[in-house]
């Protein structure tokens, strides 16, 4: 049952081209917080959404990540990541 | 269904938080193939998620060292359930791979969800679930210096704040709505699980606030500050974030998708209805944990134990009985105590969001007559949370009853969608593998 991270503390990717560097096994949940406000994705009527339920479910955080759609709650970081928030609601 | 290709018989067990993990333990070593599958990255459901921000737990650490050295049980994390194949498989999705994973028996064990209540602000950037809070910080959320207000109902309000404080952040309020009286009988009551007496008392703070509940979120692309009712004064507090739960709504839609039948819970929620030894109305497919009831750690490894011997036909000792009875009762204290009160369900406002993957206004949603018409007449529920959130909402609010799910249960890649097949002959196939990536 190996669950833990890579060895090294350390992993880069970036968000919206910005590079980030957060500690092995952060969500990019939380990493969104280190490169921007946090935000993830913009609603159906414009607004700014940011992760809500932390655990899967409420899909507020969804955002791009190396192109495909994913839930930032529940995607951790691994070096070489691109991530791409505000992604329009569809 | 034994299947001929394989000597052993396979358990899927579906989550793998105390519930799932503790099944797992309890049917190993027992000739069954056990698979754990779940959703987040890391096992340990949300209680024991694991992460650069999480302490590391001792009960969590034993029973995955346990589960380490059993070489019949293999760990899927990252892999949510996307539809029923049959009687006895299940489409899995990860985020590479999708495939069919065929079972003899099934435990599910897909957890709670907290109740989001709509009020005006909710949908700023800067809110979140109190249960969520944790697990973000859990995850690595940075939020040291932050001022952080909890708000809603419950002894989650209290363990969320300490991860916070933990982690640095100033704890302004932790607002919650039951009374003196109500929070006063349910620690008078405490004594017949000491235990649970002491946690309670580790963890109250300065900060605590009875009969006091949000009524507002203000700012301007950002939560800047919020609004507080206790009894008839209002206060404001500027603050960075506002963490907001009202109670677990358990997740019952896998089960539901699948056919088991609900009961409803001590306090009107929607549960998969199960028997003493953890079985549903659907044979081989078992339940345990939060998705039969909203009723803490202890009770969920109870019924997981449960579950696990249950499912691979071993014999359930008494004392995991008398256990799980403990325990269910601290679960019925908990209810009783944290009732929400009426007042709650008036805090939106005609133009506060209500479904927010519609973006559809509460005055819309409240002019329906139930969950279908509001469905098609505003789209409410009809998002990528497919009503998980609203929905819930809405039964507190208006008692709807929402119906069982239909398939895809998340949303899901075209590709993985295509691998659903009438053919019979495939939910009698093996269990496959994911391919390597």
């Amino acid at each position: 049952m190996k669950t833990e991270a890579a060895a090294s503390p350390w992993v880069h990717c970036t968000a919206d081209g910005r590079g980030v560097r957060v500690a092995a096994g952060t969500s990019v949940a939380a990493a969104l917080a280190y490169c921007g406000d946090g935000v993830a994705r913009h609603s159906v009527s414009g607004q700014p959404r940011a992760p809500l339920c932390g655990m899967g479910i409420c899909q507020e955080c969804r955002l791009r990540v190396d192109g495909q759609i994913r839930l930032a709650c529940q995607t951790v970081c691994e070096d070489g990541m691109q991530i791409q928030t505000g992604m329009a609601a569809s | 269904m034994s299947t001929i290709q394989d000597p052993n018989r396979a358990l899927l067990i579906i989550g793998a938080g105390p519930a799932g993990l503790s099944a797992a333990l309890a049917a190993a070593n027992a000739g069954w193939q056990i698979t754990v599958v779940d959703d987040n990255p890391v096992p340990g459901g949300q209680i024991w998620r694991g992460g650069p921000g999480a302490a590391p737990s001792v009960p969590a650490q034993r029973l995955r060292a346990a589960l380490a050295a059993c070489p019949d049980v293999r760990l899927v994390c990252g892999t949510r359930v996307v539809a029923a194949q049959g009687a006895n498989a299940l489409l899995l999705e990860d985020a590479h791979r999708a495939w069919i994973q065929t079972f003899d028996t099934l435990i599910l064990s897909t957890g709670a969800r907290e109740l989001m209540l709509p009020f005006p602000g909710w949908t700023l950037p800067g809110v979140t679930g109190a249960g969520a809070l944790q697990a973000l910080i859990k995850g690595g959320l940075p939020v040291r210096g932050q001022r952080i207000v909890l708000a809603g109902s419950g002894p989650l309000l209290l363990a969320a704040a300490a991860s916070a404080r933990s982690a640095g952040a100033h704890v302004l309020c932790v607002a919650e709505q039951a009374s003196a009286t109500q929070i006063a009988a349910f620690a008078a009551g405490l004594w017949r699980w000491p235990g649970k007496a002491f946690q309670a008392l580790g963890l109250l703070t300065a900060q605590y606030r009875s009969r006091t509940h949000v009524i507002a979120a203000q700012g301007a692309g950002r939560l800047e500050s919020v609004q507080l009712r206790h009894g008839d004064r209002v206060k404001t507090l500027a603050c960075d974030r506002l963490a907001v739960g009202f109670g677990l709504v358990p997740n019952a839609e896998p089960g539901r998708l699948l056919g088991c039948a609900t009961a409803e819970d001590v306090d009107g929620k929607t549960v998969l209805a199960v028997d003493a030894r953890q079985a549903t109305s659907l044979p081989g497919v078992f339940a345990a944990g939060e998705c039969t009831g909203a009723g803490g750690v202890e009770l969920a490894m109870a019924e997981g134990r449960i579950a696990g011997l249950a499912a691979t036909g071993q014999t359930v000792p008494q004392q995991a009985l008398a256990e799980r009875a403990r325990w269910a009762a601290f679960a019925r204290h908990l209810a009783q105590h944290f009732s929400l009160s009426p007042a709650l369900k008036k805090l939106a406002q005609a133009d506060t969001i209500f479904c927010r993957c519609e973006d559809v206004a509460y005055s819309d949603v409240a002019a329906c007559s139930g969950w279908t018409e509001a469905k098609l007449a505003t789209r409410c529920g009809m998002g990528a949370c497919q009503g998980r959130v609203c929905g819930a909402a809405a039964q507190h609010l208006w008692g709807w009853q929402t119906p069982s799910p239909r398939p895809p249960l998340s949303p899901a890649r075209v590709g993985t969608l295509s691998r659903l097949t009438e053919s019979p002959s495939l939910t009698i196939a093996p269990a496959i593998d994911p391919p390597p990536l």
